[in-house]
Formats: structure tokens, C-alpha cells, sequence
């Protein structure tokens, strides 16, 4: 019952907020909805509910993180929504707050599902609530971006529901028992999959659901669409969005785990993981949209966790770890890029200078939340980042992790250079202080003390989720 | 029944080279709008006859894929008053050859995958991957937004019929959440679409190639 009603809060309440006139009234659905969602999750958490029978829809550990990780920074994205006015739009676009709603829910059913068929109906729905959320009416660069997302993202999971179908070849052709797609049956009957389609599903669900991750050569909508849209849609994008699509990718890794093949989908990950992180690399030097820069970054850490569930052992508890950390760091970012974007009117670098001293609040999260993306001590991406890099060099894969790090320090020098720029930088002359709102800089800074005090000490049950999630994944604890 | 549902495969094969050669818009929508109701049919005809599950599938994908997505389109091009023409980037010629490699590449393909007895049927497996790559064909070699839109119906029309060979294993609320899907991707896109058109005056998806680095 829990489970389906995490699913079912957020889709009523989205209904709710649609047959709202007024804004006002949409908030409120927009609010109670993300709020009481949270609140059922804290109530699954402690109660670790019975599958629904048919296996379709479990909680277990793994998908909870993720699914935590989604309402923590839904609940935050909606707060600072009622703070944020999106300009040029004098409707103050009517779906916009069912549309959040209804990403939640399909978020929730990514999270929750153990059947393949129901992740990709899931994962092809976040892709579709979130297509209008991009769109903003004053600005046709905004229909590119939203065009090359549904176009390029729908294709990519066309690929992926190619792959669930091999998958369920792969149970008939191994003649096992078990339910049809199920993932728990799947991993419980692994060792009798037929190799062969096994190996062909799960490269096209890497690429496909890869494709919505971000993991280049198929990230080329990402930067045009967090580039483009609002500042608490970016947020969502970067932070919740990606990992349901890295969530699918596991879930491929698992069941190819359980069938033997952990030896053809390691070095698949390792690809694509490395691959992004060079595209990474190439395009934030010299990039001068601060959007765009930390779009690409989005792309980098995508691959970093890539590459960190490809090496296996440490290293897949660390990119677990990762996938936390780095989200709640780059939503943070989007978030605070919003509130520079309307006070300096440009989402260019060298247009902004002086952040910290015209906006103290937001100027000063932005720098911490800068040094957390980049992996600076104490926050929590330094842990992960160290989880992983100890991982590699435990798993063999010294290689490997020294290109990682030379490509992050690539990323690190173009990200400093244009967010050092902005926040510190001469102030333009005569430029006032400008007064910021709560609600925008509210979650920002809960955000960034989450980062703050994970890095310092992770709580026993966070720990054990994660080392649980890691198991489940063929890692290690440390 | 096995004789209905190889003249049911053989003319989605045709659809495809239909697609491929047709020079006008409204063609193409209409192709695909046959090519859907074709899909619609098979579910009735294979696995020894209808079922309640097959009629429903039936029922759904005719609705969905050969009716009301075909005269969306069609409304979206009506609206957008576009030009009628296709403009491939590559020659229709051109096109119709790549087709015909597709299906050689598609039945070479699918003569050698391990396909268990009780899923291989002679003509479902290789006219599904055929079509996959028709969609793909499509998608890279068509300039024009709405025909993009096409490519990728038809594109999840052949992994549709792959998954056609498993019907008793994918349940049947996951084909119509498959099928839901779909639909509102369609519609999103044919909205998109129109409002490309107010914006930008053209329906050419090269006009769409303004935010780079």
C-alpha cells in the first residue's frame, strides 16, 4: 500500500495543482504533494514494506537512495519555486507545478519497480513530464532545446525498451523459471540467462538509458536543455532526473551480474564513463554560458559514477556515495545560477562579476557549493571521490583512475577560472546590493550543509543503505 | 493463420519502402498510419488465435497508432501550413537502397540469433529489425521536424513487433503503459513541432542548430 501510495500522492496532487487558477493555489498542491511524498518515504524507510505481490513494485535499498535523493531535492526545488517568478511569461505557466508533481511520480514509479517493462514505461514518463518544463514562451532557443531532448532522449529509450525485450529473450531462450522480467527472478535465476542476449540487452540498456544519463557520445541534448531551462528546473534535471536514468543503468548491471557477465558490462561502463568524462573535459574549457559549464560537469560526474560502478568493489559503494554528493552540490548550483541570471540578466561568465559582494547569501553558497562539486574537502564529494580512487587502485585500475584525475583537473581549472571570475571579480561600478528572497536561497543553504555535515560523518543507517546498495551491486563497504 | 500473419509482415515490409520513396508529407503520415493499423492486426493472428489480451492490444494499437497519432500529424502539418515536400538530405533513390540493405542485413541477422523455438517465427524477427532500421534511416536522413516524428514512430513500430514474439511474457499492462507512452511522446512532439513553426517559420529541423558552444 506505502509503495503504490508514493506513486499515487504525487500524481493527484498534480491533478490537484492543475484545476488550481491561481498560483498561489498550485503552490500550496505543489508543497503538500512533495511534503507528504517525503513524509511516506521516511515511513518506508522505517517500516521496509512487503513486495507488492507480483513482485512488480520493492523497496529495497538501492532504489530508496535514489528515490530519497529525488524527494530531498523535489521538496527543495519546490520551495525555492514559490520565490521564483520565470520571466517574460505572464501565466506564469499553468503546468508547471503539475508537471514537478508529476515528474515526482515517475520518479517514484523508477524507484520502485522490480519488473524491466514498468522501470522503462517509469523512466520514458520522466522524460515526458519534464519535456514542457523546459519550454519558457519568451524564448525560441528554449523549443530547440526541449525539441533535441524528447527527440534524442526518445530514441535513446526506444533502444532501451529493445533491450528490456532481448532481456525477456534471454529468460525464454535459458529456459528458466521465474517471472517474466522480474528483477528479483531475474538475479535469483541469473546463471541460467541465455549469455548471448544477456550481453546484447545490456548494451542497449547502457546506451539507452546511458543516453538520458548524460554518458556521451549520446549527452548532446543535456547542455542545450539544462542550458535553457529555468533555474529550478535545471536543478531537477541535473540532480533527480539523470540518476533514475543511472538507476535503469544498475539495474542492467545487476541482472547482467547475476547471468555471469559482469566481465562484458565492466569495461561497457568503464567506456562510456571515461568517454564522457574527456567530452567533459574538452568543452568546459574555454566555456563561457555558466550554464552550459555546469551542464557539462553534470556530464562528467554521470561519467565518474559510470566509471566507478565499472570498476566494481570500493569503488561502486564510492560512486553510490557519488551520486548523492555530486547531485545535491550541482542542484545547488542551478539553483543559485537562477538567482544570478536575475539579477545580472546574462548566463554569461564575464558578464557576472562581484556575486559574493552584491549577493552575500547566495554568492558565498555558491563558492562552497563550487569547492563541493570540484571535490574539495570536507564536503562529501571529497569522500566519494576518495572511495573511488582507493576502489581503482584496489581493483586494479590504476590507469584508469590516474586519467580520471587528470581529467578533473582539466574540469577544475575551467570551472574555477569562470565561477572564481563571478563570485570574487571587480564590481561593476555603482552596482547596489541586491536584496535576496528567502525562498531562494532557503534550500540552498540546507542543501549545502547536507553536503557539509555528510562529509564530516554519515549517519549508521545512511552507511548501511549504501554498503546494502553496493552488496546488491557486487560491491564493497569500506 | 500463419498465412495471414506472413501477408500481414510482408506488407509492413512494403509500408517501409513506401516510407522511404514517398515524396509528400501527407504520404508518409498516411504509410505510417497504415503500418500502425497493420501492427494493430497482427496480435489477432498470431498465438493461435484471439485472445482477450490480444483483442485489447488490438484495439489499443489500431486506436493509438493507426488513427489518432496519424491525424494529429496530420493536423500539426495543416496548421503549420508547412510545405508539403519531404526534402531528404540523401535522395530518395539513395534511401530505398539503404532499405533494401536493411532488410538483406535484418534476415542475414536474424537467420543467426539463438532464438528459442517457441519464439521463432519465420518472418517476425527479421521484419522487426528491418523496420528498426528503416525508423533509424529516417531519423538520420530527413531534415524536416514532422518527419523526424515519423522516423521515430516507426522505428517503435519494429521494436513493437519484436516485442510482439513475447506477448505472453510482457504483461499487458506494460504494452499499453509501452503504448501510453508512445502516444503522449507523439503529442508532445507534434505540439513542439507546431510551436517551432510560429517561432522559427519553418518546420526544418537544421534551423534547429542555433545553441552550440
Amino acid at each position: 500500500m506505502l509503495l503504490v501510495a508514493l506513486i499515487l500522492v504525487p500524481v493527484l496532487a498534480a491533478l490537484g495543482a492543475a484545476f488550481q487558477p491561481r498560483r498561489a493555489g498550485r503552490l500550496v498542491w505543489l508543497l503538500v504533494g512533495t511534503g507528504l511524498h517525503a513524509a511516506l518515504l521516511v515511513a518506508t524507510w522505517t517500516i521496509g514494506p512487503p513486495a507488492v505481490p507480483g513482485g512488480w513494485l520493492a523497496f529495497d535499498p538501492l532504489g530508496g537512495l535514489v528515490l530519497s535523493l529525488v524527494s530531498l531535492l523535489t521538496v527543495g526545488v519546490a520551495t525555492y519555486t514559490v520565490g521564483f517568478v520565470r520571466p517574460g511569461d505572464p501565466r506564469a505557466g499553468r503546468a508547471f507545478e503539475s508537471c514537478l508533481l508529476a515528474f515526482l511520480a515517475a520518479a517514484s514509479l523508477v524507484a520502485l519497480s522490480h519488473h524491466l517493462g514498468l522501470l522503462w514505461v517509469g523512466i520514458e514518463a520522466t522524460t515526458l513530464a519534464t519535456a514542457p518544463l523546459i519550454y519558457q514562451r519568451d524564448d525560441p532557443h528554449s523549443l530547440e532545446a526541449v525539441w533535441k531532448y524528447l527527440v534524442v532522449c526518445s530514441v535513446g529509450i526506444a533502444l532501451a525498451l529493445l533491450g528490456t525485450f532481448f532481456l525477456a529473450t534471454a529468460q525464454v531462450a535459458g529456459a528458466v523459471a521465474g517471472r517474466p522480467l522480474v528483477l528479483d527472478d531475474l538475479i535469483q535465476h541469473g546463471a541460467g540467462l541465455h549469455g548471448a542476449w544477456v550481453r546484447a540487452a545490456f548494451l542497449f540498456l547502457a546506451v539507452g538509458f546511458g543516453t538520458k544519463m548524460g554518458l556521451a557520445p549520446l549527452h548532446t541534448w543535456l547542455p542545450d536543455a539544462h542550458g535553457e531551462a529555468p533555474a529550478p528546473v535545471s536543478a531537477l534535471l541535473s540532480g533527480a532526473l539523470l540518476n533514475c536514468a543511472f538507476l535503469g543503468v544498475l539495474r542492467a548491471f545487476q541482472v547482467a551480474n547475476a547471468a555471469g557477465e559482469g566481465d562484458f558490462a565492466r569495461p561497457v561502463l568503464l567506456g562510456l564513463g571515461l568517454l564522457s568524462l574527456a567530452v567533459a573535459a574538452v568543452f568546459v574549457v574555454r566555456q563561457d554560458n555558466y550554464k552550459r559549464l555546469l551542464a557539462y560537469s553534470s556530464v562528467e560526474h554521470m561519467g565518474i559514477l559510470a566509471l566507478g560502478t565499472g570498476m566494481g568493489g570500493l569503488a561502486m559503494y564510492g560512486s553510490l556515495l557519488h551520486m548523492l554528493g555530486s547531485s545535491i552540490a550541482k542542484a545547488v548550483l542551478f539553483l543559485l545560477a537562477g538567482n544570478i541570471l536575475a539579477a545580472y540578466g546574462s548566463k554569461l561568465a564575464h558578464d557576472v562579476r562581484g556575486v559574493v559582494r552584491r549577493m552575500p547569501i547566495s554568492g558565498v553558497l555558491f563558492v562552497l557549493a563550487f569547492l563541493a562539486i570540484t571535490g574539495s574537502p570536507p564536503f562529501v564529494p571529497f569522500m566519494s571521490e576518495l572511495a573511488i580512487l582507493t576502489g581503482a587502485f584496489k581493483s586494479g585500475h590504476a590507469v584508469m583512475a590516474v586519467a580520471m584525475l587528470a581529467l578533473q583537473a582539466v574540469v577544475f581549472v575551467g570551472m574555477g577560472s569562470a565561477f572564481l571570475g563571478m563570485s570574487l571579480g571587480a564590481l561593476p561600478e555603482r552596482a547596489p546590493r541586491i536584496r535576496e528572497r528567502a525562498w531562494l536561497v532557503a534550500a540552498p543553504a540546507v542543501l549545502v550543509t547536507v553536503l557539509l555535515v555528510l562529509g564530516l560523518h554519515i549517519p549508521a543507517a545512511l552507511q548501511r543503505a549504501l554498503v546494502a546498495a553496493a552488496g546488491s551491486l557486487g560491491g564493497v563497504g569500506p | 493463420m500463419t498465412q495471414i500473419s506472413d501477408l500481414l509482415l510482408l506488407a509492413i515490409v512494403l509500408v517501409n519502402f513506401a516510407l522511404l520513396g514517398a515524396t509528400r508529407l501527407s504520404t508518409t503520415i498516411r504509410a505510417v498510419a497504415v503500418q500502425g493499423g497493420l501492427l494493430g492486426l497482427l496480435p489477432l493472428v498470431l498465438h493461435g488465435g484471439p485472445s482477450l489480451h490480444a483483442v485489447g492490444l488490438a484495439v489499443g494499437t489500431v486506436a493509438i497508432k493507426g488513427v489518432i497519432l496519424p491525424r494529429f500529424l496530420t493536423w500539426a502539418i495543416r496548421e503549420a501550413a508547412l510545405r508539403r515536400e519531404v526534402e531528404p538530405r540523401i535522395g530518395f533513390v539513395g534511401s530505398l537502397l539503404l532499405g533494401v540493405v536493411a532488410v538483406a542485413v535484418a534476415f542475414a541477422v536474424a537467420a543467426r540469433l539463438p532464438l528459442p523455438p517457441e519464439l521463432a517465427r519465420p518472418l517476425l524477427v527479421p521484419v522487426a529489425l528491418a523496420t528498426v532500421m528503416v525508423g533509424f534511416i529516417i531519423l538520420t536522413t530527413r531534415a524536416k521536424a514532422v518527419t523526424l516524428v515519423v522516423g521515430y514512430l516507426v522505428l517503435e513500430n519494429g521494436i513493437y513487433l519484436f516485442g510482439l514474439t513475447l506477448t505472453e511474457q510482457v504483461p499487458f499492462l506494460v504494452e499499453i503503459g509501452v503504448l501510453l507512452d508512445v502516444f503522449v511522446g507523439v503529442f508532445i512532439m507534434g505540439i513542439v513541432v507546431f510551436h517551432i513553426n510560429r517561432a522559427f517559420d519553418s518546420l526544418d529541423a537544421e534551423q534547429l542548430a542555433q545553441l552550440t558552444d
